[in-house]
């Protein structure tokens, strides 16, 4: 408690300091110390590079740049304390912290507190060969504030054995499930437990139905719709009809495939890292009897949320030259395709996903190409935090019958309103 | 008069060196020696102003800051300014600002759970506690008794504490999870950390589970210091099991029992690892968990926050120390009239 008290004295010491800059910086956006020909070493920060893939690209980058050598600064493998030690090193205005990789969900709230290099005029990149919902999800007051690295989409898992074709509709889906009650085993499940995945889950039923939680704004709700119900009401009545089962209000990713994976699930919405796991797993049931299929939705394809990671330049870089290179070194094709095939990190550049030989490697790549380009980024909110707790509160409650859509969706709008004060 | 001449030049003399003079007035005596004392501690209250009244003092004056706003032409946070108590009466009315004026708090908004969360954290404090006590008792009674064996009961009994606090709420949370052995056992599908009651009723139980064991621990030092004369005493004078209890036992172990009591207070006032950990969303999130939250939104709010939840774990810790310390002794008598 003590510590935490000091911390967060330290936090707005630096937070006032840093709003100062971003004051200054404001009227005169290139007026920042370096400019775009400042050249030299750099630092690059990210999560734990569990794959192995950042290393290596690094050293191919340092043996073409012996000049302009990028550091490695691994943090650790929880997002929260990813998220807190990089605000912790912009408001202490911290140079070394050169490149940094910034969640999807984040990249508002760092534009907002003007830690992050608008790519504009001297620092603009080209992203026309980038899917367009990735770059949207970097772009914050219609400036483009980080470059898309690695993207993520909704898949829909399901067993061949027992559904020969895959829904292609919510309402499909929800007539297979018969099926589901022959074989005794549940029908569809996300992630539903009060978590970032609830936000998530329900993003993608309400987008689905054409509706949106905030506006382009970023902090006025627009949840007062015919559309924001109809997605919302979809997963109650899921929950209201058995469809998905009530375990799955504890759900989080890895419950929800274990559940798959134990051949007690038809249905699993879920990222793409199940793939592997599931065909390989030793515990896996179901190694044989699954494929993917584009989440459903009204009429078509349904709506996915977008995950990922960008890669955003401080303000307080000394060498924003080299930063920017190495920016669009990692959004060149070489590097998307080695996140690919090292990392099966989705790339964000859309031509590799009709690649044959990564096609072969990774048999979902092109239905999740489907996924992310009918994707939409989680709101793009500098109160993330306060907006997706709005979410899954209210949306809890929803789906465990303790509230109405109407009185949850009604609620969702005064909190987020209330994160931003008006 | 002469003494003070004395042990004036004594007293320049010497001082540097801080050898004790052989003859020395006893005023000036007490007065080196309180003198002394203050120089040895200096270096203590020093260190303890720095890390622990600094940052009180610097939550509260970032306390009476209002969080960063959002500009709407520019699309930037700016400072927000001086708040006066506006942070305190977020949290203890539960009042949003917005563009009409204050607004009671909207359910999803950390403002809202300030009273929810602190009967959460009084529920966990006042369930948890009286029964870590009675079975930290029995246990310590156990330990203390000789018997084979002993050494291999003691070790078992401290297993659960020994075990860090995010691993034992990890075990505990495949324990009770939907598919796990606590709903195989009782046959029901029970969401332990999603429903409500379920996930208090879950945290109840691995707290005791966890924190029983220190309990027991301070209370078997306490019992080691009763001389076994006193039960011998007893015994020749034909006490019962229970009066020997309750006339004997409870009375002499009671300050390394209110010691340990007052311990598990103040970590259940403040807990936050284990219901963080193993989940239960809102109905699990004590004082520590909203502080945390909050930190996210805005380090003024949370300063404000984490003051009020200093300012009632010290006001509980005072009454507790105030109203059981003085009063305990003249309980367990009644207790012996009555029996």
């Amino acid at each position: 408690m003590r510590s935490l008290r000091r911390s967060t004295w330290f936090r707005s010491l630096a937070l006032v300091s840093a709003t100062a800059l971003a004051l200054t910086g404001c009227s005169n956006n290139s007026g920042s110390t370096s400019t775009n020909s400042d050249r030299g070493p750099i630092t690059y920060v990210q999560g734990k590079d569990n794959n192995n893939v950042i290393r290596p690209i690094l050293q191919k980058w340092n043996d073409a740049h012996p000049d302009e050598k990028v550091t490695f600064k691994e943090q650790s493998d929880n997002a929260d304390q990813q998220h807190d030690d990089l605000v912790q090193h912009f408001q202490a205005k911290d140079a070394d912290y050169d490149v940094v990789s910034v969640d999807v969900i984040w990249t508002a709230e760092f534009a907002a507190k003007g830690w992050l290099q608008p790519l504009k005029d001297d620092f603009a990149i080209d992203t026309s060969s980038l899917l367009k919902p990735t770059v949207a999800a970097a772009t914050y007051n219609d400036t483009l504030y980080a470059a898309p690295v690695t993207s993520d989409g909704g898949l829909l898992y399901y067993r061949k054995d027992l559904v020969p074709t895959p829904p292609k509709t919510w309402d499909e889906m929800m007539a297979d499930c018969q099926i589901a009650k022959q074989q005794n085993i549940d029908c569809y499940a996300g992630q539903f437990a009060q978590y970032e995945g609830l936000t998530v889950n329900v993003s993608e039923a309400i987008n689905t139905n054409g509706g949106t939680i905030v506006g382009s704004d970023g902090k006025t709700p627009t949840l007062d719709t015919s559309q924001a119900k109809a997605g919302l009401q979809r997963l109650v009545d899921g929950f209201k009809s058995g469809n998905i089962p009530q375990s799955a209000l504890t759900y989080q990713e890895e419950q929800g495939r274990q559940s798959f994976e134990a051949g007690k699930l038809l249905f699993l919405r879920n990222w793409p890292y199940v793939y592997s796991l599931a065909s390989t797993d030793g515990s896996s049931v179901v190694k044989d009897s699954f494929a993917v299929a584009p989440l459903p939705g009204v009429s078509g394809v349904g709506t996915s949320s977008l995950g990922g990671h960008s890669a955003g330049m401080s303000v307080y870089s000394k060498h924003k030259g080299t930063a920017l290179d190495f920016m669009k070194f990692l959004e060149s094709e070489e590097i998307q395709r080695l996140f690919v095939t090292q990392a099966s990190n989705a790339p964000v550049m859309s031509k590799l996903y009709d690649d044959a030989d990564l096609n072969k490697q990774l048999p979902y790549l092109s239905t999740l190409k489907t996924s992310i380009e009918n994707a939409v980024p989680r709101p793009v909110s500098p109160f993330y935090p306060a907006l997706t707790k709005a979410v899954q509160d209210n949306a809890t409650e929803a789906l465990k019958g303790t509230k109405s859509v109407d009185q949850a969706l009604t609620d969702m709008s005064a909190a987020i309103k209330a994160a931003s004060g008006s | 008069m002469s003494t003070q001449t004395l042990g004036g030049a004594r007293r320049s003399g010497d001082a540097p060196h801080g050898g004790e003079p052989p003859r020395l007035g006893l005023q000036d005596a007490h007065r080196r020696r309180v003198r002394n004392a203050w120089l040895l501690i200096a270096p203590t209250l020093v260190l303890l102003a720095v890390v622990i009244g600094y940052p009180i003092v610097s939550a509260v004056i970032m306390s009476l800051e209002k969080d960063p706003g959002l500009d709407p032409a520019t699309g930037f946070f700016v400072e927000g300014g001086f708040a006066g108590l506006s942070n305190y009466s977020h949290w203890l009315l539960q009042q949003c600002n917005s563009s009409g004026g204050p607004v009671p708090c909207p359910p999803g908004s950390l403002g809202s759970q300030f009273w929810p969360s602190t009967f959460t954290t009084l529920f966990f404090t006042a369930v948890t506690v009286p029964l870590e006590t009675v079975l930290g008792f029995w246990f310590a009674l156990i330990m203390n008794r000789a018997f084979r064996g002993r050494a291999l009961v003691r070790t078992a009994i401290l297993v659960p504490w020994a075990i860090p606090t995010a691993v034992t709420a990890k075990l505990w949370y495949f324990i009770f999870a939907v598919a796990g052995i606590v709903n195989s056992l009782l046959g029901r599908q029970i969401l332990w950390t999603s429903d409500a009651w379920a996930s208090r009723f879950a945290i109840v139980v691995i707290d005791t589970w966890k924190a029983t064991p220190f309990m027991a621990l301070l209370i078997l030092a306490g019992l080691q210091l009763i001389p076994d004369e006193i039960y011998e005493a007893a015994r020749v004078d034909g006490a019962s099991t229970w009066k020997t209890f309750w006339t004997i036992t409870i009375p002499l172990v009671r300050p390394a029992l209110i010691v340990a009591i007052l311990f598990r207070i103040l970590d259940v006032l403040r807990i936050y690892d284990l219901p963080a950990i193993f989940g239960g969303g809102n109905a699990t999130a004590t004082w520590s968990i909203l502080v945390v939250q909050q930190m996210r939104q805005g380090a003024n709010a949370a300063s404000a926050l984490s003051t009020i939840v200093f300012l009632f774990i010290f006001f509980i810790a005072f009454v507790f120390v105030r109203f059981l310390g003085a009063d305990l002794i003249g309980r367990g008598q009644k207790g012996k009239d009555a029996s």
